[in-house]
């Protein structure tokens, strides 16, 4: 049996993507993700790895372009204010089809906000942030062991897809602690990537970028990018879905909620109301198809959410058309108790 | 006959964007000419900034990667991080570098990152139709100073060869100008030098070409080098303000 280790989500994240390969971590500081960068500023170098403080967020993230532009495995982390300074960044590395990945432990805004665990931060990652039509895988963990594992995840998909990957986790996953297989579940196998700018020794001249000015250019672009993002929504969805089979309620959660609607369910089900829980793992590609699948047999849907409501649209958009959608929400740091998440599965029962 | 010019084989036959008159084709054939007199054309790896050069693929046929406005800095340090063995060069001009990039050039400088940065200094942003830089002299009309730059509301033009100069991490911070042969000659060496302090790993190498902007400057090319000699040099000194001799900084 694999040995698990007491371990805080940041640093199960941390030592995951230095099990994953990523060498090249850049970044500056914020609460509540400091764990890993201080992390990565003692062990990147060990394993012969380059952490730079950089000045900004701004720069952290083009620093991120120019080594994933290089062909390496690369990386920032932070938190609300400092991922709003790195949209820029993010739509020109998906224009120019560079892999990296961005951590944002999520603190609560508008503004500097405040540090308590949040999902404020669900729109701007899985639906905009930056300018131009484009999108980044968003993985969202619930625990300590899938901050590890899907930080390895976020780089696979990053470099296969030539994108960014995001992984969008709420202060709690970040802070507490708890058992963790600290060792990968597959072998790490970095691809070839011979897009990468290396200098043209014996071959042509290659160029990484997202200027296209010629007619018809951009939109030719833009088109390959779709069809980019459909096979992922075709190939790379990943979701929890736990007792789904005989529920009528069905709770629609990621991060942090997902694990309190848990218990609610299991308060419920003592009570004999039959409770499930669809937990998208992937934020984009979002589980579409087992959203309306389950959305069209139970009698209601209960979205549960650490914000005033943003995969709530996502939910909408993709439920049957006739389900009944609920929602309960905690925006600006407020965490909900299980007991509260059980009143409104009592409430969705009697619509 | 013996042929004493050629185009070098770092600069395509490509007919330049540029307007006619305007002297950073030159620029850009003199970096051409540099990377191919030190060979290093198959391991360098162009980072321009977003206005006129960002074309420069178009014209040097080596790897580029198309950085965000200002940020080339910043994505010149990931890639020489990255990869330490190849030549990595910013060719960034005075919007690009010295208003919305300060704090990318000002840190990868401090940092000492060991890349090479051309800066065009032409006093005006060129593509977006001749606004006021930070580079404007006083005095001078632009588009978005129309009643000529006044230094009680808009500041000083800045000075970017001097403020680098005065950063440790900097190995080589110069300023020279395109609007004379012996001015161009002297610019070519400064271009070599800059990457030869790169291969040398040196640190951080700098050199501001003072460049022309006619279209925007609304003169004729001729009058356009005039400016230079007249207006822009008597504010924008040429000369080398550092130079590292050997690696004093161990």
């Amino acid at each position: 049996m694999t040995e698990k280790k007491l371990t805080k989500g940041n640093i199960a994240l941390a030592e995951g993507a230095i099990q994953a390969g990523c060498r090249y971590y850049f970044g500056y500081p914020i609460t509540p993700q400091n764990d890993i960068p201080e992390y990565l500023a003692k062990n990147l170098p060990r394993v012969g790895g380059t952490f730079i403080p950089a000045e900004s967020e701004i720069a952290s993230i083009n620093m991120v372009l120019g080594a994933g532009a290089s062909g390496q495995r690369a990386m920032t982390s932070s938190s609300g204010p400092g991922i709003s300074l790195m949209q820029e960044g993010f739509s020109y590395i998906a224009g120019s089809e560079v892999p990296g990945l961005v951590v944002n432990i999520m603190r609560c805004g508008p503004g500097l906000g405040g540090i308590s665990p949040t999902q404020g931060d669900y729109t701007q990652a899985v639906h905009g942030g930056g300018h131009g039509d484009y999108r980044n895988i968003v993985l969202a963990p619930a625990s300590v062991q899938e901050m590890f594992d899907l930080t390895i995840k976020g780089f696979e998909l990053a470099d296969k897809y030539r994108m960014l990957s995001v992984i969008l986790a709420d202060a709690m996953v970040g802070q507490f602690q708890e058992p963790c297989r600290l060792t990968p579940e597959n072998p790490i196998v970095i691809p070839d990537k011979p897009w990468a700018l290396t200098g043209r020794a014996g071959r042509k001249q290659q160029l990484l970028k997202s200027l296209y000015l010629g007619p018809g250019e951009q939109e030719a672009h833009n088109l390959d990018l779709q069809r980019k993002y459909e096979e992922l929504r075709k190939n790379e969805v990943m979701c929890e879905e736990k007792l789904l089979d005989d529920a009528e309620i069905m709770i629609v959660a990621f991060g942090t909620p997902s694990r309190i609607a848990k218990t609610a369910i299991s308060m419920a089900r003592e009570q004999g109301i039959k409770v499930g829980l669809l937990r998208p793992i992937t934020l984009y590609p979002f589980p579409e198809k087992q959203m309306l699948r389950h959305s069209e047999r139970v009698k209601n849907v209960l979205v549960v959410e650490m914000n005033a409501g943003q995969m709530l649209t996502d939910v909408k958009i993709n439920s049957h058309k006739d389900a009944k959608i609920s929602f309960y929400g905690r925006p600006g740091g407020g965490i909900p108790f299980p007991n509260e998440v059980l009143n409104e599965i009592q409430k969705a029962l009697e619509k | 006959m013996n042929k004493t010019f050629a185009r070098s084989e770092c600069l395509t036959d490509a007919p330049t964007h540029f307007c006619p008159g305007c002297t950073h084709g030159i620029a850009h054939r003199l970096v051409a000419e540099a990377i191919e007199e030190l060979g290093i054309r198959d391991r360098t790896i162009g980072i321009p900034g977003v206005g006129c050069c960002v074309f420069m693929y178009t014209y040097l046929p080596i790897d580029v990667l198309e950085a965000p406005h200002g940020r080339a800095p910043a994505c010149a340090t990931g890639m020489k991080r990255a990869q330490p063995d190849k030549i990595i060069f910013n060719y960034q001009g005075d919007g690009d570098m010295a208003a919305i990039g300060t704090s990318e050039i000002i840190h990868a400088a401090n940092r000492g990152e060991n890349i090479t940065v051309i800066f065009i200094n032409n006093s005006v942003y060129g593509m977006t139709g001749g606004q006021m830089a930070p580079t404007t002299l006083l005095g001078q009309q632009t588009t978005t100073s129309p009643y000529g730059r006044n230094f009680q509301t808009e500041g000083y033009p800045i000075k970017m060869a001097e403020l680098l100069a005065t950063l440790e991490g900097v190995a080589y911070s110069t300023r020279v100008s395109l609007h004379k042969p012996k001015n161009v000659i002297q610019a070519k060496k400064a271009i070599v030098k800059a990457f030869e302090m790169q291969i040398n790993q040196m640190g951080f190498s700098m050199v501001e070409i003072l460049s022309t902007c006619n279209t925007n400057w609304r003169v004729s090319p001729i009058e356009a080098l005039d400016v230079i000699e007249n207006e822009m040099i008597p504010y924008f000194p040429l000369g080398v303000f550092k130079e590292r001799t050997g690696k004093d900084f161990l």
